[in-house]
């Protein structure tokens, strides 16, 4: 499943990244602490998480994955979305709980897989 | 090849700039991609402590034809007790780092997985300074 149409389905909000709508996404990860994500995360996973400063960035674009997802309808801080337009990692937002975000998603993609 | 980067105390949002162009060096030399990815985390972790507990630092990576060197070394409180601050779960971290999700206590222990040789030297209320090596050819890794 691409970034795109999960986008679609769950009727998300693309803060910036659009270039990287086009993502395969591989698997996810959820979590706010950034050595457990830096530690765990594989390539093209998505990161769903309620962080929203500029550190979350740093973290997605080392490790290149497919796309953010922050939970609970918050929003990037100025300065994300600010250094988040230069780069390809889409950010993008839901108003769903981290829990519900990453149950539903893991059924997309396990159907996805199937 | 050399490269320095500066680091200073507080400033989060350094934090990750040296681990990204250091990422772009090694990706442009054609490394195997699993010990880049190995290299850039405990180069982010090792960056992101001394942000969060020094006053200011430098990263230092020298690229040999078979090696990458990283040393970071700051002026700051220095660690009291290396042993215990390798252990996964301990953080002296202030509620402030906490807050933006670092501060776990899995920094120097993630630093460790991900290079072939780590070494720390510590005075307490004068600095740290942190070597890691990681070997291109994956030696002991």
């Amino acid at each position: 499943m691409k970034v795109c149409d999960l986008v679609k389905i769950l009727d998300l909000t693309v803060f910036c990244g659009e270039k990287g709508l086009d993502t395969e996404i591989t698997g996810g990860y959820t979590s706010d602490l950034l050595s457990d994500v830096m530690g765990h995360i594989e390539e093209n996973m998505l990161w769903i998480t309620m962080q929203t400063h500029q550190n979350l960035l740093a973290v997605a674009t080392l490790k290149d994955v497919a796309a953010v997802l922050i939970v609970n309808g918050s929003s990037p801080d100025t300065e994300t979305l600010q250094k988040g337009r230069e780069e390809a990692v889409p950010l993008l937002g839901t108003t769903l709980s981290a829990f519900e975000a990453s149950g539903r998603i893991y059924q997309l993609l396990q159907n996805g897989n199937e | 090849m050399l490269f320095k980067f500066e680091l200073e105390g507080g400033n989060f949002s350094k934090v990750g700039y040296a681990s990204s162009q250091i990422k772009k060096v090694l990706k442009q030399l054609a490394i195997d991609p699993r010990i880049i990815k190995r290299v850039v985390v405990a180069l982010y972790e090792a960056e992101v402590n001394v942000v969060a507990h020094a006053w200011r630092g430098t990263v230092v990576a020298k690229l040999d034809a078979d090696k990458i060197s990283l040393e970071l070394k700051d002026e700051g409180p220095g660690i009291p007790d290396i042993p215990l601050a390798m252990s996964e779960g301990y953080s002296t971290a202030s509620e402030a780092v906490r807050e933006m999700g670092f501060g776990a206590g899995m920094g120097l222990p993630n630093m460790k997985k991900n290079v072939d040789e780590l070494t720390i030297e510590s005075q307490v209320d004068v600095g740290t300074t942190v070597r890691m090596v990681t070997w291109f050819n994956k030696k002991g890794a």
